[in-house]
């Protein structure tokens, strides 16, 4: 059904704090080992040992130079999957229904006995979200791990999707982002969370914390400078206070031989 | 985006045959019998196997059927579905004029509206597209009606209307350039807003995510150089537009000569629409690229 | 209406069971969790209780899966039928590769046991190899830290009994600045990211040094671009300024260091040596009293002031010598400034900033504890500033200095072994005084005398035999580099082709992909290895190679024995290896077969048992002639190094309720396996901190069997060791050093932090520095045969700054040829804006031989990849002295690949193939290709 429904009862999605991503790909390589086994068709690989290898991934992490007008250049990288937009595109535009938008949490799947594999969606999405699969002909995508995150086979903990699972740097969350009480929610209101392309209009559910601000030490100078002041210019000088620090240390009995 | 042939042959053929099954619909020219037979022949080839074409770039053909069922949103689906029932009702028609020698109006009138309306959700399915700021305009489905009617008006032989719907459609086309070329940058979409970090100074795409290709770059990513586009833009306007219009306008004498030129016209104009198509896709920047520091 | 969607199961099975184990995708040691569908691995995530990722995992154990499924794995022992280096084998019989192999080393074992050169490369086992070995009786034993980090672990040890690396790690928990040192990646690697994930989350501040703003130094509040080899001079001028200030902690370095211990300044043999007790112990000033006392004695407070005198001469405390150092202006940030490339303010804020957060925001835990002169804390003092290194500032030719001098900047902090600071994780710390000394010794039939790396504590501990030349075929512990605990991986081949310091018989790699990646002077190598006699026979007689993989080594032995992949096999992670623990507890672990191999492929050590038990080695057999263990998993379970005390700690004894020390117990490895494949001790609270010093932990650790008795020891800011080799440069003692030496041990083995220039003498014109790191998903492991791997990583760029780019003309995707003054290359390039403005780099061993890992020939590995290797030579470029200088480190041998020096140049596309240059002729790949697609799924 394309038609997206009016409202989800909850807005599940990730928030991706870009300040602490250290782009090591453990979360694009545990999604395709959970996805490659799990919800639907494999996600497979052409050319896996060839000349031109390549396959289908839910979730990719670019790297990108911000030069700021001053100072130096900064390396900020980006894990990307499909961020579960509330007016999603994709979904609309699906002609046979196999695109839908859940609506107890949001979360945008693929029907992949419906797709016809015509690729709209994925054209219609401005964040390339979603990938043809070569093999299989179908459309796959991140599913949120919606096989894992109600899945009463996995302990509790475990239930959240493989990518936030990983993350060594713990630069992923999950949650539900249309309940403000929630640590996700809280998250994005304490660091800025941004929607990426907001003019799209697009309404993503998934957020992104900006990097916090960096090369900032030389600013403090003047708070630090002050710490710095040298208690001696030369050695002997330098002797003579260590001798009486030494007396203010807890313990220690003024002047031993000299 | 990757200029599929599936894709350019379906646009070009079925706009035409669409466009012809228009002017048929309506009566122009009023055709009987076997020459019917002949016109109908030519445009149901043009549509459907345009349709057919457009079945090659599916992952899983088998299911097509399945695109009819969404038309309450989906604009691909709606094509299908006029489609479908444009060419229904116009077989019921041709099979009037081509068996029964009559023409029935009101249907003819719905046929020829239900093509028109397939080649505007035809259009319809890229100009919806946000993502891809050179086909969201309004322009495009003003491209897709206006090259389907002057073609379908060429096919026709509707000699009066013709010269100036290739006119029209040559404006079009003309505009549509003009405004494409600064869509990417008026849509307000860089790579800035693409990552959010725009405001903290120059973004620059450093690594990609994967050294090797993937879908996306195969399927959105494709650079044609500006002169090679400017030379296509020129075989495309010459081909689909200024030449046809010579041809038809060119004052011959005997019955040969004119169909001989009047089919050059059609041939010229074929090859400058599926030119046309070619440069409608290949270069249209998908925002996805910008991801990847392409356009 | 209401809206329909479609039904999903979102409760799918999610296997049939969960077998734990041990990931080796790298050295991170992390626990897994194998799911198994229908016998086949299915999925594999982080083991949540583990002590090492605590559920996490990176790309790289993720993609174990692909690892274990990768064409690229031998499937049967192989027997070499061309020509070295062509790939050309014919599969044999397990019989027939044992009878060849015992054939060629039975008969060393008997009669020039050196004859044998033994060196592993990413080994885990290396308690267990260095124990075959010793038992075959080569001297010729080292594993391949001489090229990784040797400077990092010797520094370490030396200084304060402990590196970074897996040795100790940041107290995450209360750490408030982290300062990040030349690190792209390290063994730690999930640890790391955890640990910047959490104090990240609770804003602390992380500083990176490195020239290259990637991985770990992309998230770094500040970003400190260094000049390559610099880092030494960078981290002094903070020493400078933090002691002209004052800040530095003089309770700690007056308790915990030999700042205090007073050196001899009478000439003589013993000048600059400390002054000792008749017990040897290290007097100092008691500044309660004033009297001369040794260190350790109840209620003394070490003066770090007071000087001694005694016959006329004053002996000073070590603080002096470094305040007459350190306090010079040519540390001060002003004059260091250009040569490191970082601005003198910016150095100023940093150290202001280690001085604010050690200081102002010091802070207290309410734990008590007692350190070993007997004094009773009621607190411990925190001082959050922690620090972390690796090979960036190693791999130099002044790397053992520049890690000493970090250290020495940590101590000065007070911030080892702190609350907030740097911590040890067992079995460290451990003085230098509890680690072995060097052996080398040849007695054919006979195990070696002892174990055959060490700290030598002195020129005596120099592997020379009578005639002062090297004992070992790597020439480590001698003049050249006599700190080299680690041993020289990087000059065996070089060495045994040369016949220097002799012939060897057979070269025996295991897991070491020398003729590739893992050699400098690559192509050098692979001459090496193929080169012959006049009388037709390859110089190095016979090569025996043990891989699990088609690497480009296999090409270059004589027979192969096929390795097991890692859930294939039996494995301890030791703490008598290199253990997994943490700061809080001591931690082994073991693999298991999760599943069996489909392929004639044995696990190397238990072929290593099966070649011993033919031999009879010592050591391995009973008295009566019988084998002591069956396989590598016998020997786990009943090896006893001491009474009591084998590779696993955990779960000894007859009922399996001991740790540390307890019997033998059959059931272990049944019980590990039953504990997710791992055994945590944790450290007693009060235990936990200053555990060089604190009585608790050092009884402990005698009870876990890290040490026989308590071990508590000082710090040394300076070493004595060293000290001793300048002694026997200036003459003194039995054993000197050829005369061309002594003036570089004078000058390198300075036994308080020196920096010095790494600049390779004949370089002229080659201005730009060159690096290589190894990417976060393919660090440390066997990426590129792993289909989903090599797809994130397939090629790999000359990244170049952009004032670089700009002055040369380059663009993204141009080619450039690069040289040194040994070789040139020709490459692919891409602009880099975070990057050292007079630096290029790129990603290390992305570059294949064709043929090599079952890959196609026209995989972009072997097409655009290449090697920044073939630009380095393991040695210098001649001085024109008639000497040949090894391009490493003067005081432990280690590779100093990271003082590469290039030009670089715009080129055009090599020959209109598009191929990086050298290219080399293909191999033959002896397991074939890979297939077309794959569609990876185990279940239904």
């Amino acid at each position: 059904m394309t038609e997206l429904p009016a409202k989800t009862d909850r807005k599940m999605g990730l928030v991706i704090d870009l300040d602490t991503c250290v782009g090591c790909h453990a979360c694009v390589i545990s999604c395709k080992g959970w996805n490659t086994e799990n919800y639907g068709a494999p996600l497979s690989d052409q050319e896996p040992y060839g000349g031109d290898p390549s396959g289908t991934f839910l979730n990719r992490v670019h790297s990108y130079e911000v030069q700021p007008e001053h100072g130096h250049a900064q390396l900020i990288h980006f894990p990307k999957s499909c961020l579960h937009c509330e007016d999603a595109p994709c979904v609309t535009v699906c002609p046979t229904g196999a695109s839908y938008k859940r609506v107890e949490d949001g979360i945008v799947l693929v029907n992949e006995d419906h797709c016809i594999g015509c690729g709209l969606c994925a054209w219609s999405c401005p964040y390339g979200a979603r990938e043809l699969d070569l093999a299989e002909g179908v459309m796959k995508k991140c599913t949120l791990c919606v096989d894992r995150i109600y899945n009463e086979n996995l302990p509790e903990i475990d239930r959240t999707p493989s990518c936030v699972r990983t993350c060594p740097a713990g630069a992923r969350h999950f949650g539900d982002l249309g309940d403000p009480d929630s640590d996700v929610s809280k998250l994005v209101a304490e660091r800025g969370g941004m929607d990426l392309m907001p003019e799209m209009g697009t309404k993503p559910v998934n957020k992104y914390l900006p990097p916090r601000p960096k090369d900032r030490i030389e600013d403090q100078i003047d708070i630090l400078a002050p710490l710095l002041a040298p208690v001696a210019e030369e050695p002997q000088g330098f002797l003579a206070w260590l001798d009486k620090a030494l007396d203010k240390l807890p313990g220690q009995s003024s002047g031993g031989a000299n | 985006m990757h200029p599929a042939p599936s894709v350019i042959l379906f646009t070009t053929f079925s706009g035409l045959g669409f466009g012809l099954l228009v002017f048929l619909g309506l009566g122009l020219p009023a055709v009987t019998g076997t020459v019917a037979f002949v016109f109908y022949a030519i445009a149901y080839a043009l549509a459907v196997g345009g349709l057919l074409a457009s079945t090659f770039h599916l992952g899983r053909p088998e299911r097509a059927w399945r695109a009819l069922t969404q038309w309450k949103t989906s604009w691909l689906s709606r094509e299908g579905v006029c489609a479908v029932a444009a060419l229904i009702v116009m077989a019921l028609y041709a099979f009037g004029a081509v068996f029964l020698d009559s023409h029935w109006t009101l249907l003819g009138w719905t046929g020829a509206g239900l093509s028109l309306a397939t080649v505007f959700t035809t259009s319809m399915i890229y100009t919806q597209l946000k993502a891809i700021p050179r086909w969201n305009m309004e322009l495009t489905p003003a491209v897709f009606l206006s090259f389907s009617l002057a073609g379908g008006a060429l096919l026709a032989g509707a000699e009066d209307l013709a010269p100036w719907l290739l006119a029209i459609a040559g404006a079009v086309q003309l505009a549509y350039w003009a405004k494409g070329d600064r869509a990417l940058e008026t849509s307000g979409t860089n790579l800035g807003t693409a990552t959010g970090l725009g405001g903290r100074g120059a973004v620059r795409a450093f690594e990609p995510p994967h050294t090797g290709s993937n879908y996306l770059l195969r399927e959105f990513v494709h650079v044609v150089g500006r002169k090679h586009a400017q030379k296509l833009r020129i075989i495309a306007f010459v081909l689909g537009f200024a030449l046809p219009l010579l041809l038809i306008l060119t004052p011959v004498q005997g019955f040969a000569v004119k169909h001989l030129l009047a089919a050059l016209a059609v041939l010229s104009h074929l090859a400058g629409v599926a030119v046309s198509r070619w440069l409608f896709f290949a270069q249209a920047e998908h925002v996805v690229g910008l991801y990847y520091g392409k356009r | 209406m209401k809206f329909q969607q479609p039904r999903v199961d979102t409760s799918p099975p999610v296997s049939d069971e969960v077998r734990k184990t041990t990931c080796y995708m790298c050295a991170c040691r992390c626990g897994i969790n194998v799911h198994m569908k229908d016998g086949k691995v299915a999925y594999i995530e982080g083991n949540r209780d583990h002590p090492v990722n605590k559920g996490v995992l990176c790309a790289k154990g993720s993609a174990g899966i692909m690892q274990v499924n990768a064409p690229s794995r031998l499937r049967a022992p192989l027997k070499r039928v061309g020509p070295r280096g062509s790939g050309e084998f014919r599969e044999i019989s397990w019989d027939e590769a044992i009878s060849t192999a015992v054939g060629w080393l039975n008969e060393l074992h008997e009669t020039a046991p050196q004859k044998l050169a033994f060196f592993t490369g990413r080994d885990q086992s290396q308690s267990f190899t260095s124990f075959w070995a010793q038992n075959f009786g080569t001297p010729n034993y080292a594993a391949h830290g001489g090229f990784c980090s040797v400077n990092m672990a010797t520094a370490g040890i030396y200084t304060m009994g402990g590196a970074f690396w897996e040795f100790g790690q940041p107290d995450w928990e209360h750490t408030k600045l982290f300062m990040l040192f030349g690190v792209a990646e390290d063994h730690d690697s999930n640890p790391i990211k955890m640990g910047i994930g959490k104090i990240k989350k609770r804003g602390a501040r992380v500083i990176g040094v490195n020239p290259i703003r990637s991985g770990y130094n992309a998230v770094a509040d500040d970003w400190v671009g260094i000049t390559p080899g610099t880092d030494g001079l960078f981290i002094l001028s903070l020493v400078h300024v933090l002691m002209k200030a004052g800040k530095i902690d003089l309770d700690y370095l007056s308790r915990y260091t030999n700042a205090p211990v007073l050196i001899n300044a009478a000439e003589g043999p013993d000048n600059g040596l400390f002054l000792r007790d008749d017990d040897g112990k290290m007097l100092v000033i008691d500044r309660n009293t004033g009297k001369l006392t040794p260190f350790d004695q109840p209620g003394v407070r070490p003066d770090l002031t007071a000087v001694y005198e005694r016959d006329g001469v004053t002996h000073r405390p070590v603080f002096h010598l470094m305040a007459e150092r350190y306090l010079s202006p040519d540390y001060a940030p002003e004059a260091i400034a250009d040569k490191c490339g970082i601005p003198a303010t910016r150095i100023r804020a940093i150290a202001g900033e280690l001085a604010r957060v050690a200081f102002d925001e010091a802070f207290e835990l309410d734990v008590e504890w007692t350190d070993f002169r007997g004094e009773t804390h009621s607190k411990m003092t925190g001082r959050p500033v922690s620090m972390h290194a690796m090979r960036g500032v190693s791999a130099h030719a002044n790397g053992f200095q520049t890690c000493r001098a970090l250290h020495v900047l940590q101590i000065l902090l007070g911030t080892v072994e702190v609350p907030g600071g740097f911590r040890f994780k067992p079995p460290y710390p451990k003085p230098v005084e509890a680690h072995p000394t060097p052996h080398g010794d040849r007695r054919p039939g006979r195990p070696l005398d002892g174990p055959h790396l060490g700290f030598p504590r002195g020129p005596d501990d120099l592997l020379l035999d009578e005639n002062g030349n090297p004992q070992r075929i790597d020439k480590a512990f001698t003049w050249e580099n006599p700190m080299s605990a680690h041993g020289l991986m990087h000059m065996v081949i070089s060495n045994a082709h040369a016949g220097d310091p002799y012939k060897i018989d057979t070269l025996f790699m295991y897991m070491a992909n020398m003729s590739w990646n893992s050699s400098m002077n690559t192509k050098g190598v692979m001459e090496m290895l193929s080169a012959r006699n006049d009388d037709g026979g390859y110089m190095i007689p016979h090569i025996i190679y043990s891989d699990a993989y088609s690497s480009e080594m296999v090409a270059y032995a004589d027979l192969i024995l096929p390795d097991t992949t890692y859930l294939e096999r039996h494995d301890c992670i030791s703490l008598l290896d290199r253990p997994i623990c943490e700061a809080d507890a001591a931690a082994d672990a073991i693999r298991w077969p999760v599943i069996e191999p489909d392929r004639d492929v044995r696990g190397f050590q238990s072929v290593l048992i099966e070649l011993a038990n033919r031999m009879s080695l010592p050591g391995f057999t009973n008295a009566d002639g019988s084998p002591k263990w069956k396989d590598y998993a016998d020997y786990i379970v009943n090896h006893e190094r001491k009474p009591g005390i084998g590779p696993l700690a955990g779960f000894r004894g007859e009922n399996g309720d001991k740790e540390g020390r307890g019997e033998v117990n059959p059931d272990q490895l049944n019980r590990y396996i039953e504990n997710g494949g791992f055994y945590v001790a944790h450290i007693p609270q009060g235990a936990d901190y200053y555990k060089p010093w604190n009585a608790a932990y050092q009884d402990w650790a005698v009870g876990m069997g890290i040490y026989d008795s308590p071990q508590p020891y000082l710090f040394q800011l300076y070493v004595e060791p060293m000290r001793k080799f300048q002694l026997a440069a200036e003459g003194h003692g039995n054993r000197q050093p050829p005369d061309h030496l002594r003036q570089r041990l004078k000058a390198v083995m300075d036994p308080l932090p020196i920096w010095y220039e790494t600049d390779q003498q004949g370089n002229e014109g080659f201005t730009v520095n060159a690096l290589t790191q190894r990417p976060m998903a393919m660090y440390h492991s066997w990426g590129t045969q792993n289909a989903w791997l090599r797809q994130l990583h397939g090629r790999n760029p000359l990244y170049v700054p952009t004032r670089l780019m700009r002055e040369h003309g380059l663009q993204d995707g141009d080619w450039a040829k690069v040289s040194s003054p040994h070789g040139s290359i020709t490459v692919p390039v891409m602009e880099m804006a975070a990057l050292n403005e007079n630096t290029v780099w790129t990603w290390n061993a992305i570059g294949k031989r064709k043929g090599a890992w079952a890959l196609e020939q026209d995989a972009p590995e072997a097409t655009k990849g290449f090697l920044l290797n073939h630009l380095i030579h393991e040695l210098l470029p001649p001085k024109g002295d008639g000497m040949r200088w090894a391009n490493s480190d003067p005081i432990t041998g280690q590779a100093a690949w990271f003082d590469l020096k290039v030009k670089i140049e715009k080129a055009a596309a090599p020959d209109g193939l598009q191929e990086s240059q050298p290219a080399f002729p293909a191999q033959q790949s002896p397991v074939g290709t890979g297939p077309e697609e794959l569609k990876w799924k185990v279940g239904k």
